[in-house]
């Protein structure tokens, strides 16, 4: 059923985009905004790919999935093979084809980049997931005989998801402990059912639980019982509890109703499903105009949610300039194309709210770009006298998060960074405590899912050697 | 799943839920609390712990039916299961030989006063303790906490058990049968917490209280629970629950608390049902 494929003489700068909801439409739903590609598109668009000898875009991928390679199986229409190529590397090819910032990895280093139409490679790992789950029967990788070592790993997100994966396929038995009700981390509670469906998440913490890992939910490692006594029924262990406690931004009024942390916002809406309340239990407040301070992807994921909501008025409030926003462009423009409004170069310094305790308006200042400052970004000043009132139903600070501080504080051993984050040797993943490795946010403070992913694969591959004395 | 062993009203609107957990059972320390939900998907609630057995791995909640999910839970059977118990989570209570500690409770208080009351015996303090209701069929397991105490004064608001009135006549009591406090430990709804902050406050020792907020993973993550305390924001799952109750900021406290007030009434007209008290 496949055919042969010579790669295309001329270069095809024709990038294939992938249908969406229109705007109007879905910021009025929780559904998936973008649709996926169909699949004469996914192999017009695979076609571009030009196979180059040593392809840049490989040392671009944190967990080195052989691009090119599945590409070529999906141009040639050999699905199965290509999701055998992407799976051999990648767990979780559903959740990273979706929300991976490939323009900064794979996609930045494509030789087609140069022309501004990189092979669209995350696109193209999204068709190949959902082709594969459509199918409706996952292919088992074999599991090696048991090597009788036993691994706790602490969190189910992304991190511990694939320290999990790999480290049943090579034989070991694993035990997931997640803190909350359902599985997944950041991928359940943060990211927004519009921009990963939790069906999603659900299939691949399935798959990995199909491998054979066993999942203890319900269950918080430093209070329940703490990471030692982990240790005394397990070979070596995992740390990959994410970011804990949310950033305020130490102004007065942030202890006012209708004021938020990002991570309560998104938990109430994702994990609690409190979109659909009263249906479900969980209440969230109907709110007119909601500002969200803050400029990356998870101020973007309030943003939206809040216009889903049925706001009426959304808008980013960000310090610096659009040319600073750390978000993702795709996001940056969904949001801009649903009808977010941008406040650039404004700082809230107060909030201000009525004698029952609800906010009424955020107090800002107006700012202006200096010098650049230690981050290469230009520092942004205040503008003297340009306070001003916005009047707002809700603010939502999405500024970041402090590593969660349950294990450290609970267990001895560990070296501590300045920011309350767990050290680890980036080559290895290897903590200062004995038979304990980590990685993720937990390890380098609010960053990727796939980064958290690439640390996972780094110290599965370490505590393999360390527990068998092998190399992967 | 979570198992219910017993499960009973002990007074109008207040249930007593016995629920096997043992890893939590094995860990717990007073002062603690865990958070449940009472069906799939629903709302996390924080409940303090009112005791428990290690060796049978079991826990003894006891809380007040006020809305959705506390009504979810009065209404469960023995043999029911709950979806999540996760614990125990928050900083145990501090127990110390203080000299002579006065715990005050009521509401579900007087369930999680008994195992601090317990401790503060054990480490060799003169325990006193007050429990206080609006009547005397309110004031429950007043035989426990004999044992585990010096003395127990109880209140009632109508005078038909012990002494008549409310907390604020708790420092006169004290001073009649001459009981000095070196703490002072209150567990209860909110505003005998306030109040007794206010009231104790004179005595110039510790009051502490165990703040009940609002909360969703109490592990920290979200926030929800942030309270200001000395000026500081502080978060009551990581940090507390208990504070020393003079440095809360309790105007705010109860604010946030009452935040999903109006939400909380969308189920009662959206199933048209309730339940009459």
């Amino acid at each position: 059923m496949s055919e042969p494929t010579t790669p295309p003489k001329k270069m095809n700068l024709n990038r294939e985009e992938m249908p969406k909801q229109p705007a109007v439409v879905r910021r009025g739903n929780f559904m998936e905004v973008a649709l996926g590609y169909p699949l004469e598109t996914a192999r017009r668009e695979a076609s571009r790919c030009i196979q180059c000898k040593k392809p840049l875009c490989v040392a671009g991928c944190p967990v080195e999935i052989d691009i090119p390679g599945f590409i070529r199986h999906i141009a040639s229409g050999d699905l199965p093979q290509a999701a055998r190529v992407l799976k051999s590397k990648n767990c979780l090819p559903a959740i990273c084809g979706r929300v991976c910032p490939q323009e900064e990895q794979c996609e930045a280093r494509c030789v087609l980049e140069k022309k501004g139409a990189a092979v669209a490679i995350g696109r193209l790992e999204r068709f190949i997931a959902d082709w594969e789950a459509a199918q409706g029967t996952m292919e088992m990788p074999l599991i090696p005989k048991s090597t009788g070592k036993r691994v706790a790993v602490i969190g189910s997100g992304p991190a511990g998801i694939t320290v999990a994966g790999d480290l049943i396929k090579l034989g070991h038995a694993v035990t997931i402990y997640e803190a909350l009700h359902e599985p997944g981390g950041v991928l359940t509670y943060g990211i927004p059912e519009f921009r990963l469906p939790k069906a999603i998440v659900k299939r691949e913490v399935d798959y990995v639980r199909a491998l054979g890992v066993d999942l203890v939910l319900n269950f918080v490692v430093g209070l329940t019982r703490t990471l030692d006594q982990i240790l005394d029924e397990y070979d070596a262990a995992f740390v990959g509890t994410g970011a804990g406690l949310p950033w305020f931004m130490d102004i007065p009024g942030e202890n006012l109703n209708g004021v938020y942390s990002a991570n309560e916002y998104l938990t109430r809406m994702n994990l609690m499903r409190g979109f659909l309340y009263p249906r479900s239990d969980t209440p969230i407040k109907k709110q007119t105009r909601v500002a969200v301070v803050g400029g990356g992807n998870v101020a973007m994921d309030c943003a939206r949610t809040a216009l889903r909501l049925g706001a009426a008025e959304v808008r980013i409030v960000y310090r610096r300039s659009r040319q600073e926003l750390p978000a993702r462009l795709e996001e940056i423009e969904n949001a801009e194309e649903e009808g977010v409004i941008f406040e650039y170069l404004t700082l809230p310094i107060r909030y201000n709210g009525d004698d029952d305790g609800w906010i009424l308006n955020m107090e800002a200042l107006r700012m202006e770009l200096g010098e650049p400052d230690a981050s290469g970004r230009r520092r942004p000043v205040k503008v003297e006298g340009s306070e001003f009132l916005l009047p707002v139903d809700a603010a939502v600070c999405a500024i970041g998060n402090s590593p969660n501080p349950l294990i450290p504080r609970t267990s001895a051993g560990f070296e501590i960074g300045k920011g309350g984050n767990i050290v680890a040797d980036p080559a290895t993943g290897k903590t200062a405590k004995d038979r304990v490795w980590a990685g993720g946010d937990i390890v380098t403070g609010a960053a990727t899912v796939i980064l958290a992913m690439g640390a996972g694969r780094v110290a599965a591959r370490a505590m393999h050697e360390y527990l068998t004395g092998e190399k992967v | 799943m979570f198992a219910i062993v017993e499960s009973q009203p002990l007074v109008p609107n207040l249930y007593r839920m016995v629920v096997e957990a043992p890893p939590v059972a094995a860990q717990v320390k007073p002062g603690q609390f865990v958070i449940v939900q009472a069906v799939e998907f629903g709302e996390r609630i924080p409940l303090s712990v009112a005791d428990w057995d290690a060796e049978a791995g079991t826990l003894t909640l006891i809380f007040m039916e006020v809305g959705k999910t506390t009504s979810a839970l009065a209404a469960k059977k023995r043999g029911d299961a709950l979806p999540t118990v996760v614990g125990p989570l928050g900083n145990p209570t501090v127990i110390e030989p203080f000299g002579s500690v006065v715990c005050v409770a009521g509401c579900y208080g007087i369930g999680s006063i008994l195992p601090v009351a317990r401790a503060l015996k054990a480490a060799g303090n003169r325990v006193t303790v007050a429990i206080e209701g609006r009547s005397a069929y309110l004031l429950y397991g007043r035989e426990a906490l004999r044992g585990h105490c010096d003395t127990l004064i109880e209140i009632t608001r109508d005078g038909s058990r012990g002494f008549k009135g409310h907390i604020g006549r708790l420092p006169e009591i004290l001073r009649e049968k001459g009981v000095t406090a070196d703490r002072f430990i209150v567990n209860g709804c909110t505003f005998l917490m306030r109040r007794a902050s206010q009231v104790f406050e004179p005595a110039g020792v510790p009051v502490i209280v165990s703040l009940n907020p609002i909360m969703i993973d109490g592990t920290g993550m979200c926030g929800v629970c942030r309270l200001t305390y000395d000026g500081k924001m502080k978060f009551a799952c990581v940090d507390g629950p208990d504070f020393d109750g003079r440095l809360v900021d309790w105007e705010e406290f109860l604010k946030r608390r009452k935040q999903y007030v109006d939400e909380e009434l969308i189920p009662v007209h959206h199933t048209g049902h309730t339940r009459c008290y």
